[in-house]
């Protein structure tokens, strides 16, 4: 389910946070109300946010409203109307220059001919101009959940906003409700339908519900890296397999792909490089790693002369819950005086989970 | 399968947060409030105001059913009043703090128990509580947090809700209501920022209760087929046996090993072995420790059994092969304990034994960190 292994982040995406990190003196803070359906209360929470800032002083104003929502007595900067639609009026925001500008509808489509195609890219430069926005969104129009919505909705939505300028975002909150209350907003086929309407529900909600939580994950991880606090807490599971040539890989990374999707956790498979491997053994770890790709894991090939040194310290840079290693082949002669490599791995793997994988898989 | 344990006729909702003060009792209230509004018969059977004004005021209006007093060992203590909510007999009951325990001799011992009764007689209820308290999760959090949490909920009983709602608040808007004292008073206040209200500490927690509000969301989905269809065929029932012994490390072994399964969708059995009139030779503290364990894994739906036998690694691996246990769960060897001594620790026999299946030492998540 999690294909964005987000603990160390890709290139783009470091290169993004640098850039932004590089914009944010005197860059306007973004907050965003994540939802996972309409009838949810997010623009209502967006709106009494707003109404709460102004009555403590801030300069509050509304770029954009929804039709039939009321922004409680809150300043409008009117639309513009632009090609048979309507967008956010950024000059006349940046003219007016308010402290905190509420956005509704963040990834609506401006109409053709805009300075922007998108309007998160309005927000954008209104974040650039130092204004504060405070903004709403539905899970579906995330641009990387989008295959996954539309499996669950069996529609698709063309609008859309790209994950990271959401991860980005100062703060983000979930605006969470029972399915039950979206039902209404949400039907349009027969009365039979309630019960399948739900079910979307629920996993629209699941993924919303993730997707902040990954977002709270990496800020945590960035704020403990800020104060220079080593510590995890193991609050996103990380399954860390690791696999040799003769290792029951298959099954290791099965389970091991299983148990992130229940957890919402992330996958991992390394192998620490070894010297001398006959060309059968060659063949066999091509073979795991490629198991392993195709189990969307983060695949890592290790170096180290200790090899479960070399799996420890990945483990806790990492922060991994749970090692899956199998027996090693040579358990069969292991002595009582001699620790064997399995025994050492249990043994300084302290405060992570070894699961221990038999050999051969078990005959059923 | 449905995810929803037991048919009941009262519906139960829990408004799950990750701290006090991020409104959980406020939003309990509003909706109190609005099905109110509704004309339907909503009464609130348990409420702790702590002093906040605002959630002070979504009260007004509201029925409330007088809580009863009750003296333990000379003090007075108030709690929910289950009976006069049962005779009073409304469609929907507010009952704030559902982790709370009663003080002895209030009837039930838990206020999850009274809310059960509520639900058993037809009373839907709506219910406040954080991810604290938690069972499966106690270990950790007293890692995050540094607190022992005594109050906890067994997952079962919010697994069997028939909806848990997140109330989320990111941190820093949480600390600042901390600041301007609407959440306690100035003194107090204080002294949970210098504690529990630290931002990693809060980060942490939330990301816990939103994982677990998913997880929740996940197994509501009601028919699994689309889920679960990827992996039919691929395994069979998995089934996880959990070592129980006097050890201390026991405890989290059980949450954790439970966790797991529940995650899974796997049985869980719980096993201790015992050599023949060996309970006669431990000492009351490690038997007591041992019936506590036993106890503990019962009281979170853990079938347990007690074998019998010399060897207790081939009666632990025997029994598991004969009741085709996937995975079996130990606790991690204690970090004095060094191989050299000549003697194999009872885990490394029981990897070596268990060659056939899976064998998951499990993280002792109470370590002290440096």
């Amino acid at each position: 389910m999690s294909e964005t292994e987000h603990r160390r982040p890709d290139p783009e995406q470091l290169l993004w946070r640098a850039e932004a990190e590089a914009r944010a003196q005197g860059r306007g803070k973004l907050k965003v109300f994540l939802g996972y359906a309409s009838g949810v209360g997010k623009t209502l929470r967006m709106f009494s946010e707003g109404a709460r800032r102004k009555s403590r002083g801030e300069d509050v104003v509304v770029g954009s409203v929804q039709p039939g929502a009321s922004p409680q007595g809150l300043e409008q900067i009117p639309m513009k109307v632009d090609g048979g639609g309507t967008c956010v009026d950024v000059e006349a925001v940046l003219r007016r220059r308010p402290q905190v500008c509420l956005i509704d509808g963040l990834a609506y489509r401006n109409p053709e001919g805009s300075k922007n195609a998108e309007r998160w890219q309005d927000v954008e430069e209104l974040l650039q101009a130092g204004i504060t926005v405070i903004t709403a969104i539905n899970v579906h129009y995330v641009q990387e959940k989008q295959p996954e919505a539309e499996t669950i909705r069996g529609k698709r939505v063309t609008d859309s906003v790209p994950e990271r300028f959401l991860r980005q975002a100062d703060e983000i909150e979930v605006v969470d409700a029972p399915p039950e209350y979206c039902v209404g907003r949400e039907q349009e086929g027969g009365r039979d339908s309630t019960e399948a309407l739900k079910r979307q529900l629920q996993a629209l909600r699941e993924m919303a519900l993730v997707l902040a939580a990954e977002v709270v994950d990496q800020q945590l991880e960035e704020y403990l890296r800020r104060q220079g606090m080593e510590q995890t807490f193991g609050t996103h599971e990380r399954i860390l397999v690791c696999v040799t040539p003769r290792s029951n890989a298959d099954l290791m990374i099965r389970r091991g792909r299983v148990q992130a999707d229940r957890f919402h956790g992330d996958l991992h498979v390394v192998y620490v490089r070894q010297d001398g491997l006959s060309k059968a053994d060659q063949e066999m770890l091509e073979n795991n790693l490629l198991g392993a790709r195709a189990a969307k894991a983060r695949v890592e090939v290790l170096e180290g002369d200790d090899p479960i040194e070399a799996i420890i310290r990945y483990a806790r840079g990492q922060g991994v819950t749970q090692i899956f290693a199998g027996h090693s082949q040579r358990t069969g002669w292991m002595s009582r005086w001699r620790v064997n490599p399995l025994e050492r791995l249990i043994l300084e793997a302290e405060g992570i989970d070894v699961r221990v994988f038999p050999q051969e898989a078990p005959t059923r | 399968m449905s995810a929803i344990a037991e048919h009941r006729p009262g519906r139960l909702r829990v408004y799950l947060g990750y701290a006090a003060g991020v409104g959980k009792t406020y939003k309990m209230l509003e909706e109190s409030q609005r099905l109110r509004g509704e004309g339907k018969d909503v009464v609130v059977g348990y409420f702790e105001p702590h002093g906040r004004k605002d959630t002070i005021e979504k009260t007004q209006g509201l029925e409330f059913v007088p809580r009863k007093t009750l003296v333990y060992r000379g003090v007075k203590f108030e709690e929910m009043d289950t009976e006069a909510i049962l005779a009073r007999r409304p469609e929907i009951c507010a009952v704030d703090e559902f982790p709370h325990t009663n003080v002895p001799g209030s009837g039930r011992a838990k206020r999850w128990e009274d809310v059960k009764a509520l639900l058993d007689a037809g009373i839907h209820v709506m219910t406040t509580m954080n991810i604290q308290h938690l069972e499966s999760l106690n270990d950790q959090i007293r890692e995050i947090t540094g607190v022992e949490v005594r109050e906890t909920i067994p997952d079962w009983v919010m697994k069997s809700a028939d909806e848990v709602v997140l109330i989320d608040l990111p941190p820093g808007a949480l600390l600042n209501r901390l600041q301007r004292g609407a959440v306690y008073a100035p003194e107090k206040a204080q002294r949970a920022m210098d504690h529990f209200f630290k931002e990693e500490a809060l980060a942490a927690l939330r990301e816990l209760a939103l994982r677990q509000t998913a997880h929740e969301a996940e197994i509501r989905q009601g028919s699994p087929e689309h889920r679960d269809d990827q992996e039919a065929g691929d395994e069979r029932q998995e089934r996880i046996l959990l070592h129980l012994t006097e050890s201390p490390a026991t405890a989290g072994l059980i949450r954790r090993g439970k966790r797991v399964a529940d995650y899974l969708k796997a049985e869980c059995v719980g096993v201790c072995v015992l050599r023949p009139g060996s309970l006669s030779r431990l000492t009351s503290g490690e038997r007591e420790a041992l019936e506590r364990h036993l106890d503990f894994a019962r009281k979170l739906h853990v079938e347990t059994r007690v074998l019998e036998g010399e060897n207790a690694t081939e009666a632990l691996v025997d029994f598991a092969r004969r009741n085709s246990v996937t995975q079996i769960y130990l606790a991690r060897p204690p970090r004095q304990w060094l191989p050299m001594l000549g003697k194999r620790h009872f885990v490394m026999r029981v990897v070596e034994k268990a060659k056939d299946m899976q064998v998951t030492v499990v993280a002792d998540r109470r370590r002290q960190r440096p």
